[in-house]
C-alpha cells in the first residue's frame, strides 16, 4: 500500500493480513481490528471507539471473536491491534448474543425519549436499536434517574439519563483539547460525566463533545430543539471564521442555518471545530444584517436605496476623486472576508480599473504580503511532522484554535519539540520544550542571539531581549537541525509588524532548511493576499514589478498601477494628511480592527468619500457614503484559501438576506459603471482567469477542485508536494451526506506536477520558480539586515502586549447570542510583582495611560506574564488597547495607576 | 473555606517527592486534605490540583471514585457498619438497624450535632469478629447492641479519643525519610511515547 | 487431615509486639534478605521458581513464573497488593498489622530478585492500623539499613513507599490498582498488553504480588524452594492462610498445609473451624471468596488444592471460606453478594455496570416478594450476557473479571437451591424472614 508522504516520497505502510469472517483483509500495522474490518467492508458496531481518540474498549459493543493462543475469545475489536494471520469472526451467534446483550444493557436505563431528543434520527444508539435490538424492555424496574439537562457551560447541556459512559467527551476534553474540565464522577452505575462542582466546562472547543457524543446526552444550547435531523439539508464547506480552513458540514432547515459540524479532513481539522466556527452561524442569521443598499442623503443620514442608485453613487464618487486627484487618492481596505473569486475581481477592479495600488486586505494587524507569500512554506501536516517547531506568533488557542489542537497533538502525542518565542504566555506554553518569553518588541533581538548561539557564539547569562541566556542556549539546541518549521504570526498588535519581520528574516537565514507556516488570523486573508489585495503584489503571488508585463498585456488586464502603493497604516496616515480622499471598505472595520483607533478615526473623518461593502453596519461603515450589502459565508459559492495556501471549495446553503449579493458581482457592476468590463459572469469564469493568469494557481481548475479525492483542497502552487490523499480515511456519516447533497461527481484525481527542485537564495531554499510559459516568478522574501532597535525600557512603565481572544467585539461574535455571552471583557494582566508595587491585587480597577490615551479597567495578577509587561486583549467591547496604541511607536508603554473604586472610564 | 495549611503543603510536597510521577501522590494528598478538614473542601481539591498540575475536575472525578473520600461534610465520627456476607450471617443487618435507631439517623446521614455519620459498608476484612464496624477506620468486632451503645457513649464523651482520632486522620505515624536509594529517573510528563496514527494500544495517557 | 507443618507466614503471630523491629529481629527477621543479597538475583528467583509458590491474591499464578516474564525495558517497578477487599477475606489485614516487617522483607527480596527500581506497597485505605504499623516498620527498616541506599552494605539500593488506598474493591485488581497508584480512577486496563510484567506502572514493566505471597519469600530463601515444595502436594505447594467465616464456631485465619487439608478439616476440626454453630447443618460454602462459585456438603472432602477446586468448577481464589448453615436464605445471600459487585463495579463496561444493577434489582424483588418465575431464566440470561457460557473460569464480555464474577453466586444459588427461589416467588416473600 503506497501512501504519498508530505515530503513527496511515496512511503510503504507496513501491512499485515487478517481474516474477517473468512475474508482476507490487508490491514495497517498498528491499527485496530475495528478500523481494518471497516475498510474491508465489515462494519462492527461501536459507541466508545472514535478514530481520533485513543481507544478505551469500554462500551463493549464491538465484541467479536478473535482467535488467540487459547482459541476464539470475545474481544473488543476497537482495542485489539491487528496481527498477521489474525482470525476474526464478527457474525457468529456468540458475537450476536454478546452485542445484543450490550445493547440491551445500554437501553435498560436509557430514557428512550427519542421523540424529544435533538439526536433523534441521527443517533447511533437509536440506529443500533433498530438494526439489532430487542423490541421490548425486559427490565420492569424503575430506571435510573438524574436531574434532566444541566448546563455544563453556556453552550452545552448534559442529560445524564441519556449518557452511555463512552468517555468520548472526557477523552476529547483531556486528550485533544487539553481542557480536562469534565471527568467521570462517581462509580458503578452511579457514574456520571460532570464538571468540578459548579464550575463550567471552560474550553474553546466544547461543541466538539456534542458532535462526537454517540447519543443525545450532550446537546448544544444554540441548536436545542431548533431542527429535527430529517428536515435538515447539508452542504460541505470550509469554515471562514478564521483562516485554519476547517472543513465543515453546513446545515440548514427552511433556508435558515441551523448547525455546523466538523468534517474529518485529514490534513486540516481532523473533524474538530472551535466553538466560534461551530456556533458563529448565528451571527450570519442575525436580524441586524444589511439587506439593502444605503446612500447618504441630503440630510446627512444613511437611507435605503436601490442597487442602481447606490452603485451609481459609488461610481460617481470614486470617479470624481480619481478625476480630480488621480487614482492614488483612492484606497481599498479589507477583503479577507471575501472568497478568492471575490478578492480577485476586486483586485482587478482596484488595480486595473481604478488604477490604485493602495490596496490592503490587512488592517495593520498582519504581516507584509512579501513575508507571508515569499517565505518557503510548510503545511500543517509538515509542521506537525517537523523535527522541531518554533512559534513566533500569537496565542493560537485564541486566534487559530484548531491549529492549536493540531500543534498540541504533535507536541504532546508525537513528541515534536516546540520552542516558543513570544511576548506572553500562550495555550502551548505548558507543552513547550523551551518557552522564550521576550520583552515586547524584542523578538528580533532574541532571534539574533539565538542565531548567534547556533553559529557558535557565546551568550551571557543575561541573555537578550529579556530572555535568560541559558534558555536561549537550550532553544538553540532544540532548533539546531535541518528542516525546522517556524509558525509565524503577529504576537502583539502593540508593536509594529517590523519586529516580527526582522525576527523572521534572522530565522530564515539562521535555521538550515527552515520553512514557515504563516499564521494570519482573519478568514480568507491568505486567499486575498494570493489574489493580490495588498500593495506591491499582483494575483498569484507575484511582485508588482515582476508581473507588470504579464498582467498589463492586452489579453490580461490591460493595465496595472505604475508604482507600489501604500499599506493600511500608510493609507490611513495619507488620509489624515489629505493625500487620500476616497476609501473603499471591503468588509473592513478599521475603527475596531486597526491597532491605532485614534489614527483610524481621524482618517475616516478626513476622507471625502467612503464606499463600504459589508454584511453589517459596523462602526466604520456607519460613516460611509454608500453602503452595499454583501452576501456572507454559506450564502455564496466559491473557494477559500487557508493559512497553508490550501484552496478548498465553499458551499452555498442559504440565500443572502434581502438584496445582498456576492462581492464579485458588486465589483463587476461597479466596474461597468466606471466604464470597464471585468469580463466575469460567474464564479467559474473568475476561477478560469485566476488559473490562467495567477502563477501560483496554475492548474487549479474548478474541475480539479471538484474531484472527490481533492475535497480536502489542494495546496497551491500545485507543483509543491501535496499531502497524502487518504482515499480510505474513515468517513463520518455526515460527510457522505454532505457530498451527496452537493451532487458531487467523482472526478479522476489530477496528476501532480513533478516535484519542483529547490533553489537556494540567501541561505533559504525556495521551490524553483516556474517561468517556462512566460508567467512571472513567484514572490520571494529576501531578508534585509534587520535593524529594529531595542528600545530602552522605562522603569516606571509597563510595556503592552495585545493579542486577540477568541471571543471579542467583532460583529459576528456580537451578533451570535451564544458567543457574545462568552466575551471575557477587557482586563489588564500583569505580573503580581509589578501590580504589587502599585498596591494592586486581582479585581482592582486600574487606570492605564499611554501617549495616546487612557482607560480604566480591572486588573488580574498573573505570574505567567513577563515582569515589566502588561497584557490586554485586543478588541474587547468598549475602550481598549486600540485607544492606547500609537502605530508609529516601536512599542507601547503604559503607566498603570490604581483608581478609587467607583470611578468610571476615562477614555 | 480552607486551602491546605503551610504544614500540609509541606507534607504534600514530601509525598510528591516519593513518586516518579507527581499525580501518584494525589490520593495520599487527598488523605492529608481530609485529615485537615474532615472532608474534601472545594478549596482543598483546587489546591491539590494546583500542586499537581491537574484540573479540579480531575481531582474531583478521581476522588469521587473512592468511598473513603468525602466531597461533602461528614461527622467527626464516621461509623461504618458492615453488612456483607460474613456479617449478614452473624447479625450485621440487625446491628445496622440498631445503629440507625440508636443514633436516630438512617444510614448515609449525619447526626444534627455533627458527631456521627452512619454508613453501611462492604466487607471491612474483620470477618473473624462479625458483626463488626469501624469508627474512623478503627475496628470493633463482635458488636452487640449494648456494645454499640457503649461505644457511642465513649466516643461522645471522648473516652476513646486516643484510640479513635477525628474523621480524616488515617495514619498518625509519619514517614520520616525521603527516598534514599537514588531511584529511577523521574518519568517525563510532557512527551509520552509516540502513538500510532490509529491510536495506541495503550489505554490512558500515562503522563 | 491437618498436618503439623509449622506455620510460615503466621509464625510470629503470638509474639508480643510482633510488629516492631526488635521483635522481628529476635525472631530471625531480615535474615532472609541478608542471605538473598549474598545469593544474587538469579539464585533467588530460581529458589522461588522451585518452590512453585502460587500467588495468594486470587489468581493463583506462579510467582516465579511471573517474575520471569518481566519485560526488559527499565526501570521496572514492584507493587505489592495489600488492598484486600474480597468479601470475607481478612488474612492480609492481619499480616499488615501483625507482621509488617515480614512484608517489607519479602518486598525487598522480590525487588532484589526482579531488579525493581522502586517498590510500592499498596495498602487498603480502610486499614488504618495496618498503614500505621507498616509506616512505622518502614521507618525502622530504613534506620536499620534494610531499605533505601546500599542495603546492608550490599550495594543494592531500593526505596519502598507505603501507598494508602481510598476505598474501592476494584483496586485490588492489579491493573486498576496501578491506575489508582498513578492517581487516577481505579479503572482496570483493557488487554492487550496482557500483563503488567510487560507494561504496568507508568507504562513500565511491573511485578504485582500479593502481601501474603511475598511474606513467604524470607522463609523460602532461608529454607530453600525444595523445602517449600515439600509442603502441600502437586502444584499446590507450601502452606496458605485460609480466612474462615460465616456460621462456624471459630471463625479465624488458619495457616495450613495446602492440598492435604480438606474443607471438612477446615470447617469441622476442633483446632480449626470447630464445626457449625449450634451444631446446625451445613447448607453450602464458598471456597474462595465472594467471586467463587459455591460448593455443597458433597464437596467437603476435597482438599484445599488449587487444581482440585478448579476442576470442580470453582476456585480457592483469595483463600476465604464462607460457611452457610441451613438457616441461611440463599436468595438473600446471593442478593447480598450481587449488591456488593453492583456497588463495586468500576462502571467502565456496560455489561458489568448495567447488568450488576439490574441483577441486584431482580434479586431484591424476589427476596421481597415480587418475584416471577420467569425471573430465574432472566437472571441466568443476564448472567450469560456478562459471562457467556456461565463457566468457571468465566468467559467475559467485560474488561476484568469483576463483572463475570457476579454470576457466580446467582447461578450457584439457582442451580443448588432453585426450589428456595420458587418458594420466595410463590409465597410472595422470604420464608426465612
Ligand atoms: C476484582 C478483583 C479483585 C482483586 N482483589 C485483590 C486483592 O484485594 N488483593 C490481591 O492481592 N489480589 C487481588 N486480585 C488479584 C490481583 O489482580 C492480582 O492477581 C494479584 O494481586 C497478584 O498477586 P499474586 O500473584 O501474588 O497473587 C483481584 C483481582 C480481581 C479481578
Ligand atoms: S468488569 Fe466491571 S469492574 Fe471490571 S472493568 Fe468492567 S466495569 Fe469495571
Ligand atoms: S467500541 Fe469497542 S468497546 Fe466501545
Amino acid at each position: 500500500m503506497a501512501v504519498l508522504l508530505p515530503d513527496g516520497a511515496p512511503a510503504q505502510v507496513e501491512t499485515v493480513t487478517i481474516t474477517v469472517d473468512g475474508m482476507s483483509i490487508e490491514a495497517r500495522k498498528g491499527e485496530m481490528v475495528i478500523a481494518a474490518a471497516e475498510r474491508g467492508g465489515v462494519y462492527i458496531p461501536r459507541f466508545c471507539w472514535h478514530p481520533r481518540l485513543r481507544p478505551v474498549g469500554m462500551c463493549r459493543m464491538c465484541l467479536v471473536e478473535i482467535k488467540g493462543p487459547r482459541g476464539f475469545a470475545l474481544s473488543p475489536a476497537c482495542y485489539v491491534p491487528v496481527a498477521d494471520g489474525q482470525e476474526v469472526v464478527t457474525d457468529s451467534p456468540k458475537v450476536k448474543k454478546a452485542q445484543d446483550g450490550v445493547l440491551e444493557f445500554l437501553l435498560i436505563n436509557h430514557p428512550l425519549d427519542c421523540p424529544v431528543c435533538d439526536r433523534g434520527g441521527e443517533c447511533p444508539l437509536q440506529d443500533q436499536t433498530f438494526a439489532f435490538g430487542p423490541g421490548e424492555s425486559r427490565m420492569i424496574e424503575e430506571k435510573r434517574h438524574w436531574e434532566k439537562p444541566i448546563p455544563i457551560n453556556p453552550l452545552v447541556a448534559l442529560d445524564r439519563e441519556r449518557c452511555i459512559q463512552c468517555a468520548r467527551c472526557t477523552r476529547f476534553a483531556d486528550e485533544v483539547a487539553g481542557d480536562a474540565g469534565i471527568d467521570f464522577v462517581g462509580r458503578a452505575d452511579g457514574t456520571e460525566v460532570n464538571t468540578f462542582l459548579t464550575e463550567p466546562f471552560r474550553s474553546n472547543f466544547a461543541g466538539n463533545i456534542v458532535q462526537i457524543c454517540p447519543v443525545g446526552a450532550l446537546t448544544a444550547a444554540p441548536y436545542r430543539f431548533k431542527a429535527r435531523p430529517w428536515d435538515i439539508e447539508v452542504v460541505e464547506s470550509t469554515c471562514t471564521f478564521c483562516s485554519v480552513g476547517c472543513r465543515i458540514a453546513v446545515q440548514s432547515s427552511q433556508n435558515v442555518l441551523t448547525r455546523h459540524l466538523g468534517i474529518d479532513s485529514d490534513p486540516v481539522n481532523h473533524g474538530w471545530l472551535c466553538d466560534k466556527g461551530r456556533f458563529g452561524y448565528e451571527g450570519i442569521e442575525s436580524d441586524a444584517r444589511l439587506t439593502t443598499p444605503l446612500v447618504r442623503g441630503a440630510d446627512g443620514s444613511l437611507t435605503e436605496a436601490s442597487w442602481t442608485l447606490a452603485l451609481q453613487a459609488a461610481a460617481d464618487g470614486l470617479r470624481k476623486i480619481i478625476d480630480t486627484s488621480g487614482p492614488g487618492a483612492v484606497a481599498v481596505l479589507g477583503g479577507a472576508r471575501l472568497a478568492n473569486e471575490d478578492a480577485y475581481a476586486w483586485c482587478k477592479l482596484a488595480k486595473a480599473v481604478l488604477g490604485t495600488d493602495n490596496v490592503d486586505c490587512q488592517l495593520g494587524d498582519g504581516l507584509p504580503a512579501e513575508v507571508v507569500l515569499g517565505l518557503p512554506q510548510a503545511t500543517i501536516d509538515e509542521t506537525c511532522a517537523a523535527p522541531a517547531i518554533l512559534l513566533v506568533g500569537p496565542d493560537l488557542k485564541e486566534e487559530l484554535p484548531v491549529l492549536y489542537l493540531r500543534l498540541r497533538e504533535a507536541v504532546v502525542d508525537k513528541g515534536v519539540p516546540l520552542v516558543e518565542l513570544v511576548p506572553a504566555g500562550s495555550g502551548l506554553t505548558r507543552h513547550a520544550t523551551v518557552s522564550l518569553k521576550h520583552r515586547p518588541g524584542e523578538a528580533a533581538t532574541v532571534a539574533r542571539a539565538l542565531a548567534g548561539v547556533m553559529a557558535g557564539a557565546r551568550i551571557s547569562s543575561d541573555g537578550a531581549g529579556g530572555v535568560p541566556g541559558a534558555d536561549i542556549v537550550r532553544a538553540a539546541d532544540v532548533l539546531n537541525q535541518e528542516g525546522v518549521v517556524v509558525v509565524l504570526g503577529r504576537p502583539s498588535l502593540a508593536e509594529p509588524a517590523s519586529s516580527t519581520v526582522d525576527a523572521a528574516g534572522v530565522l530564515a537565514q539562521a535555521l538550515p532548511g527552515v520553512r514557515f507556516l504563516p499564521v494570519l488570523r482573519r478568514a480568507n486573508v491568505r486567499g486575498a493576499l494570493d489574489m493580490g489585495l495588498a500593495p506591491g503584489v499582483l494575483p498569484g503571488r507575484v511582485a508588482l514589478d515582476d508581473g507588470r508585463s504579464w498582467f498589463a498585456d492586452g489579453s490580461a488586464w490591460g493595465s496595472v498601477p505604475g508604482a507600489r502603493g501604500l499599506d493600511a497604516t500608510a493609507i490611513l496616515q495619507a488620509a489624515v494628511d489629505h493625500n487620500i480622499h476616497a476609501l473603499v471598505l471591503l468588509g473592513a472595520d478599521p475603527l475596531s480592527d486597526f491597532p491605532d483607533r485614534g489614527l483610524a478615526r481621524r482618517a475616516l473623518d478626513a476622507v471625502a468619500f467612503t464606499v463600504a461593502v459589508d454584511t453589517f453596519v459596523n462602526p466604520s461603515v456607519r460613516g460611509a457614503d454608500v453602503v452595499l450589502p454583501a452576501a456572507a459565508f454559506a450564502e455564496r459559492p466559491g473557494t477559500t484559501t487557508n493559512i497553508e495556501g490550501r484552496v478548498t471549495r465553499l458551499g452555498q446553503k442559504v440565500t443572502a438576506p434581502g438584496t445582498s449579493r456576492a462581492d464579485w458581482m458588486v465589483a463587476v457592476e461597479l466596474a461597468q459603471r466606471l466604464g470597464s468590463d471585468l469580463g466575469f459572469d460567474s464564479i467559474d469564469s473568475i476561477a478560469a482567469e485566476v488559473e490562467r493568469l495567477a502563477p501560483s494557481h496554475a492548474g487549479l481548475t474548478p474541475a480539479v477542485l471538484a474531484a472527490a479525492a481533492n475535497r480536502d483542497g489542494l495546496v497551491v502552487p500545485l507543483s509543491r508536494p501535496q499531502a497524502p490523499v487518504e482515499a480510505d480515511r474513515p468517513v463520518e456519516e455526515i460527510e457522505v451526506a454532505a457530498a451527496e447533497a452537493q451532487g458531487e461527481t467523482l472526478l479522476p484525481e489530477p496528476e501532480p506536477d513533478a516535484d519542483a527542485p529547490l533553489e537556494p537564495i540567501a541561505g533559504i531554499r525556495y521551490p524553483k520558480a516556474t517561468s517556462a510559459d512566460g508567467r512571472p516568478p513567484l514572490l520571494r522574501f529576501v531578508p534585509v539586515a534587520a535593524t529594529s532597535p531595542s528600545p530602552p525600557v522605562d522603569a516606571y512603565s509597563l510595556r503592552l502586549v495585545s493579542g486577540r481572544s477568541l471571543y471579542d467585539a467583532g460583529v459576528l461574535v456580537q451578533q451570535s447570542p451564544a458567543l457574545a455571552a462568552l466575551v471575557p471583557g477587557p482586563c489588564l494582566r500583569a505580573h503580581p510583582h509589578d501590580l504589587g508595587h502599585l498596591g494592586v491585587t486581582t479585581g482592582d480597577q486600574v487606570r492605564v495611560t499611554s501617549s495616546r490615551g487612557s482607560l480604566t479597567l480591572g486588573a488580574i495578577a498573573d505570574s505567567s506574564v513577563l515582569r515589566g509587561s502588561a497584557v490586554l486583549a485586543f478588541n474587547q467591547p468598549g475602550p481598549g488597547a486600540a485607544d492606547l496604541i500609537d502605530v508609529r511607536q516601536p512599542v507601547t508603554d503604559v503607566r498603570v495607576e490604581t483608581v478609587a473604586p467607583g470611578s468610571g472610564h476615562v477614555a | 473555606m480552607p486551602r491546605l495549611t503551610p504544614d500540609n503543603v509541606r507534607r504534600c510536597k514530601d509525598l510528591i517527592g516519593l513518586y516518579p510521577q507527581s499525580r501518584s501522590a494525589l490520593i495520599p494528598m487527598l488523605h492529608v486534605a481530609q485529615e485537615q478538614d474532615g472532608w474534601l473542601t472545594p478549596e482543598a481539591m483546587e489546591h491539590v490540583g494546583e500542586m499537581l498540575g491537574i484540573t479540579p475536575a480531575e481531582v474531583y472525578g478521581t476522588a469521587s471514585f473512592y468511598d473513603m473520600l468525602f466531597t461533602t461534610p461528614v461527622g467527626r465520627h464516621l461509623v461504618s457498619v458492615c453488612t456483607n456476607l460474613a456479617c449478614l450471617l452473624n447479625g450485621g443487618v440487625e446491628l445496622l438497624e440498631h445503629a440507625e435507631a440508636s443514633l436516630g439517623i438512617a444510614a448515609g446521614a449525619t447526626t444534627d450535632d455533627g458527631e456521627f455519620t452512619l454508613e453501611e459498608v462492604e466487607c471491612i476484612a474483620f470477618c473473624g469478629a462479625a458483626p463488626c464496624l469501624a469508627v474512623n477506620w478503627r475496628f470493633f468486632g463482635s458488636v452487640t447492641a449494648d456494645a454499640f451503645d457503649n461505644l457511642v457513649d465513649d466516643l461522645r464523651t471522648g473516652r476513646l479519643a486516643d484510640e479513635v482520632p477525628p474523621h480524616g486522620t488515617l495514619c498518625r505515624v509519619r514517614r520520616n525519610v525521603g527516598l534514599t536509594a537514588g531511584g529511577p529517573p523521574p518519568a517525563t510528563t510532557t512527551t509520552p511515547a509516540p502513538a500510532p496514527a490509529t491510536g495506541s494500544a495503550e489505554k490512558r495517557d500515562g503522563a | 487431615m491437618i498436618t503439623d507443618a509449622a506455620p510460615i507466614v503466621t509464625a510470629r503471630l503470638g509474639v508480643p509486639n510482633s510488629w516492631t523491629l526488635k521483635a522481628y529481629l529476635e525472631t530471625g527477621g531480615y535474615e532472609g534478605l541478608r542471605k538473598a543479597l549474598t545469593m544474587g538475583p538469579e539464585a533467588v528467583s530460581a529458589e522461588v521458581m522451585t518452590a512453585n509458590l502460587l500467588g495468594r491474591g486470587g489468581a493463583g499464578f506462579e510467582v516465579g513464573r511471573k517474575w520471569s516474564m518481566l519485560a526488559k525495558p527499565r526501570p521496572a517497578y514492584l507493587v505489592i497488593n495489600g488492598d484486600e477487599s474480597e468479601p470475607c477475606t481478612y488474612k492480609d489485614h492481619m499480616l499488615l498489622e501483625a507482621d509488617p516487617h515480614q512484608i517489607i522483607e519479602g518486598t525487598l527480596i522480590c525487588a532484589f530478585a526482579t531488579g525493581a527500581a522502586q517498590a510500592f506497597i499498596f495498602v487498603r485505605g480502610e486499614f488504618a492500623l495496618g498503614i500505621e504499623r507498616m509506616t512505622a516498620a518502614l521507618n525502622e527498616a530504613y534506620a536499620y539499613g534494610a531499605v533505601g541506599h546500599d542495603i546492608f552494605g550490599s550495594g543494592f539500593s531500593v526505596d519502598v513507599v507505603i501507598h494508602p488506598g481510598a476505598g474501592a474493591y476494584i483496586c485490588g485488581e492489579e491493573t486498576a490498582l496501578l491506575e489508582s497508584l498513578e492517581g487516577k480512577r481505579g479503572f482496570p486496563r483493557d488487554k492487550p498488553p496482557y500483563f503488567p510484567a510487560v507494561m504496568g506502572l507508568y507504562k513500565k514493566p511491573t511485578i504485582v504480588n500479593n502481601v501474603e505471597s511475598v511474606s513467604n519469600l524470607p522463609w523460602i530463601v532461608l529454607n530453600s524452594g525444595e523445602a517449600f515444595k515439600g509442603l502441600g502436594q502437586g502444584r499446590s505447594t507450601g502452606t496458605r492462610i485460609f480466612s474462615l467465616s460465616g456460621h462456624v464456631r471459630q471463625p479465624a485465619n488458619f495457616e495450613i498445609e495446602m492440598s492435604k487439608t480438606t474443607f471438612r478439616d477446615l470447617i469441622y476440626d476442633p483446632k480449626l473451624g470447630g464445626g457449625i454453630r449450634n451444631d446446625n447443618q451445613l447448607k453450602a460454602f464458598i471456597p474462595g471468596g465472594a467471586s467463587a462459585p459455591w460448593f455443597g456438603p458433597d464437596q467437603l472432602d476435597m482438599g484445599l488444592d488449587q487444581e482440585a477446586v478448579g476442576k470442580a468448577g470453582s476456585m480457592l481464589g483469595s483463600g476465604s471460606v464462607i460457611v452457610m448453615d441451613h438457616t441461611t436464605c440463599m436468595v438473600r445471600a446471593a442478593w447480598r453478594i450481587t449488591r456488593f459487585f453492583h456497588r463495586e463495579s468500576c462502571g467502565q463496561c456496560t455489561p458489568c455496570r448495567e447488568g450488576g444493577g439490574w441483577l441486584d434489582k431482580i434479586l431484591h424483588r424476589i427476596e421481597t416478594g415480587a418475584g416471577r418465575e420467569a425471573d430465574l431464566d432472566l437472571l441466568l440470561d443476564i448472567c450469560d450476557n456478562i459471562a457467556p457460557g456461565l463457566s468457571w473460569p468465566p468467559q467475559k464480555t467485560t474488561i476484568c473479571v469483576l463483572g463475570p464474577s457476579i454470576p457466580s453466586s446467582i447461578t450457584s444459588a439457582i442451580r443448588m437451591f432453585r426450589d428456595e427461589f420458587l418458594v420466595h416467588i410463590k409465597e410472595g416473600g422470604c420464608p426465612f424472614a
